[in-house]
């Protein structure tokens, strides 16, 4: 029972925070969008968008749910490693160079404010575009992470939680989302990614690790040892913080 | 046919810049450990370790690699302006 609470709480975790690192993109897009050009297409864009990632969860959650468990891990561990090693050396560059800071909103040319008659198309596709290009990653990431957990439900409902939260943020406060620190998020999800990926693809080959599921806490010590230092290092020798450096 | 084969690679090129990114060996590395930690199971010696260290190994060495004089740091300052 510990064990399922435990394993819950790491996925809900997990697709929560992946999500939010893709949310907060994704509603600064929309927000953008919306506030420049108008609200129905924006927002029409947006839901079409969500459509077609639940059709994406759904036909890729039924597909990895046919695959017997080990294999599975095998295959969703080494996708999820490599895809998490992305994320782990990105979030390790990103936080040496801007620490905890969020994300300056972008600017596009295309999101100059639309005037004319009829339905705005070009709002409704780059909405669509901006939920579809930056859900595809929470949708591989909450499938994957659900299904070799065999919890793929909770997994959904931290993925759709987050967006519901950043969402709500974005609506209610918008500059309080370019201000969440992303870069941090992003690590801290390469690292879970990386550390179950790891003990996953290890289980799929057939290896018993030593203390069993403890490893697991093991791994991510050993990860987020990795991430600080390398932080430290690299900002040490790019700022000029070096001890041993003359002044 | 042209026009399938050229979809068939842009949909090959979206997964692999989707999973494997911009630093192909670092992959190759991770398919390489598994396929060692196999073979070491599969003659009963214990190679849980192996995994994990590759893993540490690789993100110094793609690191480093990408940015012998740490301008990536800078870099990525310049990208988030």
């Amino acid at each position: 029972m510990n064990n399922l609470s435990t394993g819950i709480g790491f996925v809900l975790l997990t697709t929560f925070l992946a999500s939010t690192v893709e949310a907060i993109e994704m509603v600064t897009i929309v927000v953008g969008v919306g506030a420049t050009r108008g609200w129905r297409a924006t927002l029409a864009g947006a839901a079409s968008g969500f459509v077609v990632l639940a059709i994406v969860v759904a036909v890729f959650g039924l597909a990895l749910s046919a695959i017997p468990i080990g294999p599975l891990r095998l295959i969703v561990g080494a996708l999820l490693l490599v895809f998490g090693l992305q994320w782990f050396r990105k979030g390790v560059t990103r936080v040496a160079a801007n620490g905890f800071a969020g994300i300056k909103a972008g600017h596009s040319d295309e999101e100059l404010a639309w005037t004319g008659p009829g339905f705005d198309w070009t709002a409704f596709v780059l909405a669509f575009k901006g939920v579809v290009l930056e859900g595809l990653e929470v949708a591989f990431i909450v499938v994957t992470f659900g299904v070799t957990a065999n919890l793929l439900g909770p997994a959904v409902i931290g993925g759709v939680a987050a967006v519901v939260v950043v969402s709500a943020i974005g609506a209610a406060i918008q500059p309080v989302v370019s201000r969440i620190p992303r870069s941090l998020l992003q690590l801290v999800v390469g690292t879970m990614l990386t550390t179950f990926g790891t003990f996953w693809a290890v289980e799929g080959i057939g290896v018993v690790w030593p203390a069993g599921d403890a490893a697991i806490l093991a791994l991510l010590a050993l990860y987020v040892l990795t991430a600080v230092t390398l932080i430290s290092i690299e900002r040490r020798h790019a700022f000029g913080f070096s001890p041993w450096r003359k002044a | 046919m042209k026009p399938i084969w050229s979809s068939v690679v842009a949909f090959g090129s979206f997964w692999y810049r989707f999973i494997v990114g911009d630093d192909w060996t670092v992959a190759a590395a991770v398919v390489f450990g598994l396929l060692a930690t196999a073979f070491l199971n599969a003659r009963a010696v214990a190679a849980w370790w192996l995994v994990p260290v590759l893993v540490v190994v690789m993100v110094v060495v793609s690191l480093r690699r990408a940015s012998p004089h740490r301008n990536f740091l800078r870099e990525a300052q310049e990208e988030k302006k």
